[in-house]
């Protein structure tokens, strides 16, 4: 028994792996590319099997109560389930879905897809699937725009909404997500740099490689501890320093990977930028860099007279 | 994951506070920084104190003289001295922190048994013998050679970047008991000795650093003899107990200077909001950003704590490297951002944090360069090939 631990228990580490294999087989690297594909001629859209399928593995009501139908499991469990996802690149307001199960009809169950008012200033991402937006008392209408992600369609709308009440859940979820998206960029990159060779060697036996790989998992490791210890606290302090170094790992990770990937990485083919796009967009969501680093000089000049929190 | 503490945990921190509050009123006025013989009374008196209070060794093994304290105790132990100001280790540092633990790990019960209890009681301080001039980042090309003679080795060779050598008892000493040939790679036929500091043929003359103090020292070594009996693993091993030594170096020994930063993070928002600086968005930022960023490296080095837990023999794991290089950057950016907060007055050598400032600058070069550090990252935990 440690009291300061952040190992996740061998139940969490199965719930984890339950989810993995679940996304390997439902959204893999095909089912990723085919909804690229799919965006392209039909414009994105939620997958609604692959939602109703989430929904019945508990993906949406992890945290709510077991005596209202759900899981009756904690934000320690969701960031892991999340993480997953990021990995994943499981597109759709996942995170805006999970804080509505309870408060929406249909959203625990993954039949109702719920966004939600999760950017600053007049966009919504996936507006034209939701049945439900959080922070609002109806969909409301939207003009499209060009989403620079093509698996986050957004819409330009007039009304605005007030999510405050769900910021702090949504933006640790939003930094699991982030965590998972760059934890992969350092697995596609040291894949891609141990088989690509040049100058007779792979590239990643060059240091000038070598130490592009480390700071990203550096990055990413800084961030996952962030992260877990955001889950476990609960803090909203600890959940912005999350969010920002999440942010940070996922889209220099991104970054960094395309690098790596030299001229491939510049590609549509490649999905390296669909891991960059993405991380775009989940930094503006929640809680921004701004935002967090705000929030946080709050917290430091509270707490200077107190020399930092215990524990 | 589990943050919270035990009532046993808690009560340990209640204790430890109360004996803080008692002792360190009555302590000495600190010596100046270049008074080494000072440096040395102070920093053994207060390990003296430790160790008469049941402090000293905390995580150390029980048979090695330790209190058998869980990594959590130790943490605590940590966090709660550097908090109320009591002095840090100084020159106890490589007794404590390097010698110590690797002969706690690799050394016999009579090794054990007369070279920890003084470095526990505060009477003998070590100094570390491991870089050369000739070997900084490529350390197992060290050449300070040592030939056997009878019960003794005979060495000669140099040694640099000495820290607390002028006051040091013992030197922990990797030297060549076999030279570099086609069948012995360079990190074999290196042996770790215990050596004297006073035996006859060490020299030592002290090395000035770009803060202007004498930190630490090179060391001259002109035949000195070491008995074979000093010799802490087998023969053409001390390789191996090296990297035991630098494990711990890289996994745990920072704890308390976290705690620090983050109590500097907090005298800087003071400081800044006094002086009006706090208005600058771009400084405030960067101060939050920081106070994030020290967070979750207090929590990353409770992680790598209880990892060090997990592992057999207590020894921390390779994540010290991930650890120490997010950890070096965001110490100098600390300090830079102390410059920021103080403008015009950070060139003056008098100002709270412009020591501390030069001071930092060393910290993504001393105990593995950052670039080395990103090596093993990636070879050793990402697989990457190394390079020819």
């Amino acid at each position: 028994m440690r009291a300061v631990d952040f190992q996740p228990t061998e139940d969490q580490q199965h719930l984890r792996a339950g989810v993995r294999g679940l996304l390997a087989g439902r959204y893999g690297r095909e089912a990723l590319r085919a909804s690229v594909d799919a965006s392209a001629e039909a414009g994105a859209g939620v997958d609604r099997a692959l939602w109703r399928e989430l929904g019945e593995a508990g993906f949406f009501a992890l945290r709510l109560p077991e005596a209202e139908g759900g899981v009756g499991l904690g934000l320690p469990e969701a960031v892991l389930v999340f993480e997953e996802a990021g990995r994943a690149l499981v597109p759709g307001p996942l995170v805006a879905t999970h804080l509505a199960a309870g408060v929406v009809p249909g959203a625990a169950a993954g039949t109702a897809v719920v966004t939600a008012f999760d950017l600053d200033g007049p966009l919504v991402a996936h507006l034209g699937d939701a049945d439900a937006v959080l922070g609002a008392a109806a969909v409301p209408a939207g003009e499209p725009v060009r989403s620079v992600d093509p698996l986050t369609p957004l819409h330009r709308v007039a009304a605005v909404g007030d999510v405050s009440a769900y910021r702090d859940a949504g933006a640790l979820l939003t930094a699991a997500l982030q965590l998972g998206s760059a934890l992969r960029t350092v697995e596609l990159a040291v894949r891609y740099a141990g088989e690509r060779e040049q100058f007779g060697q792979p590239i990643g036996a060059f240091q000038a490689v070598k130490h592009l790989c480390a700071r990203m998992l550096v990055r990413a490791e800084v961030a996952r501890t962030a992260v877990y210890a955001a889950a476990v606290t609960g803090d909203p302090g600890e959940v912005a320093a999350a969010k920002l170094l999440a942010d940070e790992a996922a889209v220099l990770g991104a970054r960094d990977c395309l690098q790596v990937h030299g001229g491939m990485g510049f590609t549509w083919e490649a999905d390296v930028h669909l891991h960059l796009k993405r991380a775009w967009v989940r930094a503006e969501q929640w809680r921004t860099a701004a935002q967090a680093e705000e929030l946080l000089a709050g917290e430091l000049l509270g707490s200077a007279g107190s020399a930092g929190s215990a524990g | 994951m589990d943050l919270t503490y035990t009532e046993e945990e808690q009560d340990f921190r209640a204790r430890l506070r109360a004996w803080l509050a008692k002792v360190l009123p009555e302590l000495p006025a600190r010596p100046s920084p270049d008074d080494w013989p000072g440096r040395r009374a102070y920093d053994l008196g207060w390990q003296r104190r430790l160790y008469e209070a049941g402090y000293a060794g905390l995580h150390w093994p029980v048979d090695a003289g330790g209190r058998g304290a869980t990594p959590t105790q130790h943490l605590i132990f940590l966090e709660e001295t550097e908090r109320a100001g009591a002095p840090y280790v100084g020159a106890n540092f490589v007794g404590l922190l390097h010698a110590g633990p690797t002969i706690a790990a690799e050394g016999t019960a009579e090794q054990r048994a007369r070279w920890l209890p003084p470095v526990l009681r505060g009477d003998e301080v070590w100094c570390q013998g491991f870089s050369e001039p000739g070997a900084g980042s490529d350390l197992a090309s060290l050449r300070t050679r040592a030939v056997r003679d009878g019960n003794d080795y005979v060495i000669t060779g140099s040694k640099i970047w000495t820290s607390h050598a002028e006051v040091a008892d013992w030197c922990e000493l990797l030297v060549r008991t076999q030279p570099v040939g086609a069948d012995v790679p360079k990190h074999r036929g290196i042996s770790w000795l215990a050596m004297r500091m006073d035996a006859p043929g060490v020299t030592v003359r002290p090395l000035r650093t770009l803060a202007g103090s004498a930190e630490f020292a090179e060391m001259f070594l002109d035949e000195v003899r070491v008995p074979v009996a000093d010799r802490v693993g087998a023969e053409n091993d001390g390789w191996r107990v090296t990297m035991v030594t630098l494990s711990f170096e890289r996994g745990t020994a920072f704890v308390g200077e976290v705690v620090a930063c983050r109590r500097t993070l907090g005298e800087l928002a003071r400081a800044a909001k006094a002086n009006g600086r706090w208005d600058d968005p771009v400084l405030r930022r960067r101060l939050g950003r920081l106070y994030g960023e020290f967070g979750a490296l207090w929590r990353l080095t409770q992680w790598n704590v209880s990892e060090a837990g997990r592992s057999a023999g207590g020894v921390p794991g390779i994540g010290g490297s991930v650890f120490k290089l997010a950890y070096s950057h965001a110490r100098q950016e600390l300090y830079d951002t102390a410059a920021e907060v103080l403008g015009a007055a950070s060139l003056s050598l008098d100002e709270e944090w412009v020591p501390d400032r030069l001071s930092s600058l060393s910290y993504t070069i001393a105990a593995g360069t950052s670039q080395i550090q990103q090596n093993i990252v990636a070879e050793r935990i990402l697989g990457l090939p190394k390079g020819r």
